[in-house]
């Protein structure tokens, strides 16, 4: 997952040379198969989801197929103000603040076990494979487990304890993943420049390490958010009796059969599309504004 | 971190930075599993209650059941055929993105694109294919219309083709970004020397391309493994409820109270995945191709 981080451009080697063209100039043949095939790609990718956002802007006999009846937000106001398709608002309110507590710790822990991480210590296998693990392990089961455990030791199941958690242990070894990556272009060099200037370790922390790497933990943050906000299967069973907006989207796809359903798959896009915006913008500024100058 | 630390002050400040992140793997991701495990021997009156104890029964239930052999060759039979063919786009479009867009920022562009939708919902864009595959969906309409078939196709949507296909859409991302990471580290003057010495093509792909980029194909097998065969979702909606896999009907005996033989199922599962993942880790170093 490295490379969507501010990286980038360095990761992208010197593209300039020509690639395996022949001689004589031109394109291969080869050219025009992979540019389809990617052309296609992209089709599949985008297609589906553009027409579910076009069909929820159908009016109120609008169907689940096409062809597009009438243009209205009917099915917009509807998903906010029925009470049979559950209490979206109140899903998404509690969602987006799950994201962002969710993607405050994310950063934080990410970017001090990113700081560990340089260096190899006694036991660190331990600490990688275990984040290994909770990464592919089904967060189905990890959910009941939470859940059982809670259980157990008498705790009520939230979004703000248990989900928490749960979200947290898919969210981090991404998080922790991609400062690998960033924290490899970082030139420990820096570090002894600003220890011999004077500063402490903090400082360093604050006036060296994090400027530089800042772009990288943007990054860090935009997979948070969207990890946590995205979340299904291990808030399912830990989420208590308040749901999430993944989970009242989950109850929908299996009893409601009207684009309502379409609706709030065009508003948690337009969320997710804000939150992914934002984020490469500031990564672009940040780049921007540090220049050439710092390029490890 | 000072330049002068002694070794075991330099374990002590690599512990003290990876200290909260031990602190939230430990009781959500460690005690959890214990917590599966500790169920799996546990004996149950049927009604969700758990008796502590050790029995081996859920195991030997789970074990005897004909039903478990068919939850795991549908499960790897979804796992393979979308390992086959997330791998088989996935290294194309890493394939031409790095060796065939000769403008760099159209390439970091291209590669966006690829990956914008990873940051959306999966549910979502699961249901998203209904429009296209349905029975009246925009698939059938067109081949009716051009009247290659006369009747609406069935199988497209609620089927096992439906289900790759949600998988297939939603997983090559997992693919692309570690490939065309390990790709485009590869120095392109060694290509051309190869060209020089007279290598084709195929050559080229096959002792070149395909070797160098084996940590990333690795990479994301790892990924889409795991995520296939963890899920259950996709599983329950695009087959239409007529597939299941091993963790779709874990949630059913879930949904049902039947914790200990779900927990005795997760638990062979979890195995399972234990060792297809460290098989693949054995043959690349992850921690060294990431940092690299």
């Amino acid at each position: 997952m490295s490379v969507i981080s501010a990286g980038m451009p360095e990761t992208v080697a010197p593209a300039t040379r020509k690639a395996i063209a022949p001689s004589k100039g031109g394109r291969p043949w080869t050219f025009y198969a992979l540019a389809t095939v990617f052309t296609l790609y992209v089709l599949a990718l985008y297609g589906p989801m553009i027409c579910i956002y076009i069909l929820s802007f159908q009016d109120i006999r609008g169907g689940l197929v096409f062809p597009m009846k009438g243009h209205s937000l009917h099915w917009f106001v509807d998903l906010f103000t029925q009470v049979r398709t559950g209490d979206v608002k109140g899903a998404f309110d509690r969602s987006i603040k799950l994201a962002i507590l969710v993607t405050i710790i994310t950063v934080v822990i990410s970017f001090l076990a990113g700081l560990g991480f340089r260096r190899r210590f006694r036991g660190d296998a331990i600490v990688f494979y275990m984040m290994i693990g909770s990464l592919v392990a089904p967060g189905l089961v990890l959910g009941l487990g939470t859940g059982l455990l809670f259980q157990t030791l008498g705790l009520n199941a939230s979004w703000h304890t248990s989900a928490l958690g749960a979200q947290l242990s898919w969210t981090l070894p991404f998080g922790v993943l991609v400062m690998f990556a960033v924290m490899s272009r970082y030139n420990r060099a820096w570090d002894e420049a600003a220890y011999d200037l004077g500063a402490s370790r903090w400082q360093t922390i604050w006036l060296v390490i994090v400027p530089v790497l800042a772009p990288g933990i943007v990054a860090v943050a935009l997979f948070g958010f969207t990890l946590s906000y995205d979340e299904f299967a291990r808030s399912l069973q830990t989420a208590g009796s308040l749901n999430t907006l993944p989970l009242e989207i989950w109850s929908m796809t299996l009893n409601v059969t009207s684009p309502s359903l379409y609706a709030l798959g065009t508003v948690t896009t337009i969320i997710s599309f804000i939150v992914i915006g934002a984020s490469l913008g500031t990564i672009v500024v940040l780049q921007k504004k540090r220049g050439g100058g710092t390029k490890g | 971190m000072q330049p002068s630390s002694t070794p075991s002050s330099a374990n002590l400040a690599g512990w003290l930075y990876v200290s909260p992140l031990v602190l939230v793997l430990v009781p959500f991701f460690v005690a959890p599993i214990l917590v599966v495990l500790a169920a799996s021997f546990f004996a149950t009156d049927g009604f969700g209650g758990l008796t502590p104890g050790f029995t081996l029964a859920n195991y030997i239930e789970v074990l005897h059941s004909s039903l478990t052999l068919k939850l795991y060759l549908a499960t790897i039979k979804f796992t393979v055929l979308t390992w086959v063919f997330t791998l088989i786009i996935g290294f194309f479009v890493a394939y031409f993105l790095v060796f065939h867009v000769r403008n760099q920022l159209l390439a970091i562009g291209l590669f966006l694109l690829c990956t914008v939708p990873f940051w959306t919902s999966n549910i979502i864009r699961m249901i998203s294919w209904i429009p296209l595959l349905g029975k009246e969906g925009l698939i059938n309409q067109a081949l009716l219309a051009t009247g290659i078939i006369h009747q609406p196709l069935e199988v497209l949507l609620f089927s096992d083709l439906a289900v790759v296909i949600a998988y297939v859409h939603q997983l090559t991302i997992f693919m692309i970004v570690p490939i065309f990471n390990s790709m485009a580290r590869i120095d392109k003057k060694l290509i051309e020397a190869a060209i020089d010495a007279g290598a084709s093509r195929f050559d080229i792909m096959r002792l070149i391309v395909v070797p160098m980029s084996k940590s990333g194909i690795a990479l994301g097998t790892i990924f889409v493994v795991s995520i296939v065969m963890g899920d259950f979702f996709v599983v329950k909606v695009m087959s239409g409820g007529g597939s299941a896999s091993v963790v779709s009907a874990f949630y059913e005996d879930v949904g049902v109270l039947q914790y200990p033989t779900a927990a005795a199922s997760a638990m062979l599962l979890t195995l399972v995945l234990v060792a297809i993942v460290a098989l693949i880790l054995r043959t690349v170093d992850i921690r060294q191709e990431i940092t690299r």
